[in-house]
């Protein structure tokens, strides 16, 4: 179906992908028999993914190789190291590595495995949000088969690489998908993220050596191994190579996740993946790469789906999740929700974050509602000013900050509509969410 | 299964009195259950990782929420203050620290289903079981609470009912899909 070359989703369509024997009729653990009978030492592991460009799908695009390289040499550190899998998944939007899980979880076992092969890192835990019950269930099931075949546990393949993979079920609180409050909350404490430095690779998961990675990250090393890293860098653009899982949903005639080379412009992917906008109406605003990333106007839809082209646009690829609104939707009731949000999962260290999404959330809330003020446009400004960048422990206060100042760029006009109104000029000043007016508005 | 209004939860005295010898009141923990946190601890290089992973599987085994006395239960299992594992499970929305209904039906309201209907699909859920959001039916059939995003944006709307993930819906399939509930 698609034009691009695509290896991330390619077993999912079969039937029993996520089994043990469909998986290796598929190339599966491959690439952990060539490092590990093929001679590749831990070192040359690392370079190939460094050569690679490799960079992390968690959000931050942090490149894998030069992370995983920042663990200490083990012939000078001789504590126990750690890789934790972040599996926690809820940034508003995304929902690619439960596809992953669920459909290719031994993919992310053999990924998790050269990475521990790489680190000299001897377990690893996967930790799942607690709602993704299917997804634990199947990569738990996928560990069992797994060990039986002697590829998780003591002598993998009888190459004397000993490594276990342990499950571990988070309870929904998005914060612990910060790679330091995922810590914590992994101890059996409240998700409360940590100062920084010490950074993970010296004190991570019990003081000791840990690296954090996303599902969708370590499911694309294999590929890497198998096929080199020149094969990798000719998908994607020179600096975000590779593909990536974009999400898409709002608006659109046919949301869902796609493979997707890096750099596609965002127009391409919402009119010949997703179908376009839906009931024929017009886009009115899209949000690039989850929740976190602001909205964008539909005048900028043709900007390239990497890291530098939206940074580039003042914004982020985030998750890679787009969100689509039709010209029927508001951006400050969108707001609103979104700021609901963020003021429900900060965890409260901060008092920035603490009180600024509270109060972020609670203008949002008054605007949407008719009983807004023309100040509050720069109230708001200078409320997201105060959060972040920097300013907290960790960047959920960032995450709440710029969607705001997203809006108050692009939709100022949307948001002082709702001071003259005297509420939502598209719900003709209703109050009731449930009962929103679907007024035709020409964009 | 439990009655999970049983004031027996909360208090030692409402235990019954009769039949049971002073020597052997009924564990809070099963033995099966003790057994299996003790094999979870050894996953780990400190037993109290295990705790949440611990909490997850009383509350789905022993009646749908965290009693006073799992807590306490489980903080002596782990070598914790009561008030540590408490201030634990306080921190995750997951965890019910009081009695929900025997069915939790939890619907999303974050951006991609709000976008797509959240908010009819809660008023849906709502009459068809009789709660408020947050709250419990009268007949303790039912609790419904909403949710943050569940990850399961590109199927929106969504509700999670004991568990399981229900997508793409419309009020119908919420009518349809609760109404026949027990
Ligand atoms: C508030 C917040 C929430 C986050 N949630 C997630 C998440 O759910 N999943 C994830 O992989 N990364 C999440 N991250 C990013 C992680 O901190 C970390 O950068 C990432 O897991 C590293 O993996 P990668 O290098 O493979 O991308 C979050 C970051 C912040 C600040
Ligand atoms: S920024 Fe917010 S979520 Fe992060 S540590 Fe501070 S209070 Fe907690
Ligand atoms: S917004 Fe509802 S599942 Fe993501």
């Amino acid at each position: 179906m698609s034009k691009y070359e695509t290896y991330l989703l390619n077993r999912s369509g079969l039937a029993d992908s996520h089994t043990l024997d469909v998986y290796r009729e598929n190339e599966g653990y491959q690439a952990l028999e060539k490092v590990l009978k093929g001679g590749f030492t831990p070192g040359q592991v690392i370079q190939l993914v460094k050569d690679s460009g490799l960079r992390g799908r968690g959000g931050a695009g942090f490149p894998t190789g030069l992370k995983w390289s920042f663990m200490p040499d083990p012939e000078k550190d001789k504590r126990s190291r750690y890789l934790a899998v972040n599996a926690d998944e809820s940034e508003p939007g995304t929902c690619k590595d439960r596809v992953l899980m669920d459909e290719d979880p031994h993919g992310l076992i053999e990924g998790i495995l050269i990475a521990c092969y790489a680190m000299r890192v001897g377990a690893a835990y996967i930790y799942v949000r607690g709602e993704y019950r299917h997804s634990y269930d199947r990569v738990a099931a996928a560990i069992d088969e797994a060990r039986r075949a002697g590829l998780v546990g003591k002598d993998i393949l009888g190459s004397g690489f000993d490594c276990e993979i342990w499950m571990h079920k988070g309870a929904g609180a998005y914060i612990c998908g910060e790679e330091t409050g995922l810590m914590e909350s992994l101890e059996g404490k409240r998700g409360h993220p940590r100062p920084k430095p010490p950074f993970p690779a010296g004190f991570g998961l019990w003081g000791q050596p840990t690296t954090v990675n996303n599902v969708e990250t370590l499911q694309n090393v294999p590929y890497v191994i198998l096929r080199g890293a020149d094969w990798f860098k000719s998908m994607g653009t020179e600096k975000s190579p590779g593909n990536i899982l974009v999400g898409i949903s709002g608006h659109v005639v046919r949301p869902g996740v796609y493979e997707l080379p890096l750099g596609l412009s965002a127009k391409e992917i919402l009119d010949d993946f997703a179908g376009g906008i839906w009931k024929g109406r017009q886009l009115k605003a899209w949000i690039p790469g989850g929740s976190s990333t602001g909205f964008l106007p539909a005048s900028m839809i043709g900007v390239a789906m990497d890291h530098d082209s939206l940074k580039e646009a003042g914004s982020m690829l985030g998750t890679a999740a787009m969100m689509m609104l039709d010209e029927t939707a508001c951006t400050v009731r969108s707001m609103e929700v979104i700021s609901r949000f963020y003021e429900h999962e900060s965890c409260g260290q901060c008092s920035q974050c603490r009180e600024g999404t509270e109060w972020l959330h609670q203008i949002f809330r008054r605007l949407e509602h008719g009983q807004g003020r023309l100040e509050d446009v720069e109230l708001l400004s200078s409320l997201a000013s105060g959060m972040a960048p920097g300013k907290t422990i960790c960047a959920l206060a960032d995450a709440a900050a710029i969607p705001t100042h997203a809006i108050v760029k692009h939709f100022r006009d949307e948001m002082e509509a709702h001071v003259t109104h005297k509420g939502c000029p598209l719900r003709g000043g209703d109050d009731s969410t449930s009962a929103r007016k679907q007024v035709e508005v020409n964009a | 299964m439990n009655d999970t209004n049983d004031a027996s939860l909360f208090s030692d005295d409402a235990e019954p009195d009769v039949a049971v010898s002073p020597e052997a009141p009924a564990p809070v923990l099963p033995e099966a259950l003790v057994r299996e946190f003790e094999e979870l601890a050894t996953h780990y290089p400190e037993r109290r990782a295990a705790l949440i992973p611990a909490l997850h599987r009383c509350q789905e085994e022993l009646g749908g929420w965290l009693t006073p006395d799992m807590l306490e239960a489980c903080a002596e299992l782990f070598g914790l203050e009561p008030v540590e594992v408490f201030g634990v499970a306080s921190f995750y929305p997951m965890f019910h620290l009081r009695p929900v209904g025997r069915h939790v039906v939890g619907v999303c309201h974050n951006i991609a289903c709000d976008l797509r209907g959240a908010e009819d699909i809660l008023a849906r859920a709502c009459s068809v079981t009789g709660c408020e959001p947050g709250g419990t039916s009268a007949d303790q059939r039912f609790t419904v609470v909403r949710l943050e995003c569940q990850g399961a944006c590109t199927a929106a709307p969504m509700m999670d009912v004991d568990g399981i993930y229900h997508e793409n819906l419309s009020e119908e399939d919420v009518e349809r899909i609760l109404g026949g509930m027990a």
